[in-house]
């Protein structure tokens, strides 16, 4: 641990070498100030003063921003009914689209964790995960092809007299279930495969059918995981608006209107983006109590 | 569980539909590429391999992606660096804050990408304007990296965390000074968490489009952001989809690098 007294001090390398071993102080800074630096000043800071310009206003003649200080944006946001519909419409899109992962990723997860033979386990969480890799874009452009008019939607459905739902408020809950599907399987796989097999047997062993093990065994214990895949599901989906306007039609989420006040009113903008902030952290504190984060 | 058998055959019916609703979008995406026609209405009414020499040709799309791949390597580069050294201060070190730090480094991707994109956007230009620098590839580079250093940052703690401090305290003991540790020691013990971690950061400011929109000034156009203008015009339809199957086939080459890469750094966090 100590330098031996002949190779002390025998090169400036060296030296510098053993003051930053004695002082591990001066170590954790050097570390720390460059990273710090980019993501306290450069991002905590930009955040911070976007939030504080959400409490400014803009002359309505010049689109200047005005920089009083004033909740008049927050007011605006809370009693204009457009607003009102536009934040509940979102998060009842976020919510719809983690419902409709849960739905489709448990079977899946239920079938590469414990019904898939062992041996093709692995495989198959590759083809889970392989999607994640594919262009976010790329993804919503093939919905965007899907349900175009006479797209395959449209053909597939056509046997059966009906028509696919075309660009609107359904294609966009059907394009962010579809991009975000991944993140809700990988951890219902993971808490299924981690199920111990001996709990099972017990509960069979006590007379419960299938259906009864399920709800009492294997549903308390995956729940947290759907929780933490929800998580990403809800959040991603709030905080979307790229999707939506390329599948969405009309339909304006948080982020369209967020968009679209960029140019005219930032500061409206500003407030009207603190709105998924505020959805998304009241949802993880609320995640936090049924331990789900902790299994991320 | 002993499940009966039409109970198994559901399951396994379901899964089978799941894993359609994952793949048949890709392979629509491949199938078009060789479409006839400029529109999407299905079956394509004939193939054809016309577009993809067209796609070859097309400077806008060729353009994108160099300008995509030197952003990408830009922030991968910093990230690199970033992440590495707050891994090395979170893992190695103990001081107050410290669970603070990690938090702030998950902040970029957690919030929405438009809440950080006209943050940044605010900031650059009232920031840089005043001394001349204008958006363009420096500040999309910045606005990446920002949200890129979380990757690196997550391989290379979990990786320190794995491997205690004694290797390197066995390295000192015969006489290696701080450097010379983290040379023969450290680095080789985290190197293949820096590839995964590189690739992820590299793959993700590759895709990224939200932050980019508000970063990249009117010169500069990623591939995300030249396919995003393109996608509505009816006459770039066929080259779109030819940019949308490669970008498709892409993709296999990070899932083939992340399965030779140790299995626990690549599949766990590719967010």
């Amino acid at each position: 641990m100590t330098s031996l007294p002949q190779t002390a001090g025998r090169s400036p390398v060296r030296r510098l070498a053993g003051t930053l071993h004695r002082r591990p102080r001066l170590r954790l800074s050097l570390l720390l100030t460059a990273p710090l630096l980019w993501l306290a000043v450069l991002y905590l800071g930009s955040l911070a003063v976007l939030f504080v310009s959400a409490f400014w206003t803009t002359n309505s003649f010049t689109s200047e921003v005005v920089k009083v200080w004033s909740a008049d944006n927050f007011h605006q946001l809370l009693t204009t009914p457009v607003y009102r519909q536009v934040i509940l419409r979102s998060v009842g899109v976020a919510l719809a689209v983690t419902l409709l992962c849960a739905v489709i990723a448990f079977p899946v997860a239920f079938y590469t964790a414990r019904i898939a033979k062992p041996e093709r386990r692995p495989l198959l969480v590759v083809a889970i995960l392989t999607p994640l890799w594919a262009s976010y874009l790329v993804k919503v452009y093939a919905w965007r092809l899907i349900l175009s008019q006479d797209g395959l939607a449209d053909w597939a459905l056509k046997p059966l007299g009906l028509s696919g739902p075309g660009y609107g408020l359904t294609a966009a809950v059907i394009a962010l279930t579809y991009l975000w599907l991944p993140y809700m399987i990988l951890p219902i796989h993971t808490a299924l495969e981690q199920l111990p097999a001996n709990l099972l047997d017990a509960s069979a062993d006590l007379g419960a059918r299938a259906g009864r093990t399920f709800r009492s065994v294997v549903l308390p214990m995956v729940l947290p995981s759907v929780a933490a895949g929800s998580v990403f599901t809800f959040s991603l989906s709030l905080g979307d608006y790229i999707t939506v306007q390329i599948v969405g039609g009309k339909t304006q989420l948080i982020g369209n209107v967020v968009y679209s006040n960029i140019e005219l009113n930032l500061p409206m903008a500003a407030a009207l983006g603190t709105v998924p902030v505020v959805v998304i952290v009241v949802y993880l504190l609320a995640m936090r109590r049924t331990g789900a984060l902790s299994s991320l | 569980m002993q499940l009966s058998r039409p109970a198994r055959i559901a399951l396994r019916a379901a899964a089978g539909l799941g894993f359609a609703f994952i793949y048949v979008p890709l392979a629509l995406v491949l199938v078009n590429s060789f479409n006839r026609d400029r529109s999407a209405s299905w079956p394509p009414s004939g193939l054809t391999l016309h577009w993809w020499s067209v796609a070859r040709e097309n400077e806008g799309a060729r353009a994108a992606l160099w300008v995509s791949v030197k952003a990408g390597l830009g922030a991968t580069a910093i990230a690199l660096v970033l992440g590495t050294l707050i891994a090395f201060a979170v893992a190695r070190h103990r001081f107050f804050g410290r669970d603070t730090v990690s938090f702030v480094v998950v902040l970029p991707i957690a919030l929405p990408g438009i809440v950080t994109g006209i943050a940044l956007n605010s900031a650059f230009s009232t920031v840089l304007e005043p001394l001349g620098v204008g958006l363009g590839m420096f500040t999309v580079i910045v606005g990446h990296a920002t949200f890129c250093i979380v990757v690196v940052f997550n391989n290379v703690v979990a990786r320190l965390r794995r491997t205690s401090g004694t290797y390197e305290e066995a390295a000192m003991d015969l006489g290696a000074d701080t450097f010379r540790v983290f040379v023969d020691v450290t680095f080789p013990l985290v190197r293949s968490a820096l590839l995964a971690g590189g690739l992820l950061a590299f793959a993700l400011s590759f895709d990224e489009i939200v932050v980019t929109t508000f970063t990249a000034g009117p010169g500069i156009q990623t591939l995300p952001i030249w396919i995003f203008d393109n996608m509505t015009r009816p006459r770039q339809a066929p080259v779109v989809n030819v940019v949308a199957a490669v970008l498709v086939l892409l993709s296999v080459i990070p899932i083939y690098a992340a399965q030779r890469l140790s299995a626990d750094t690549a599949t766990s966090s590719r967010i």
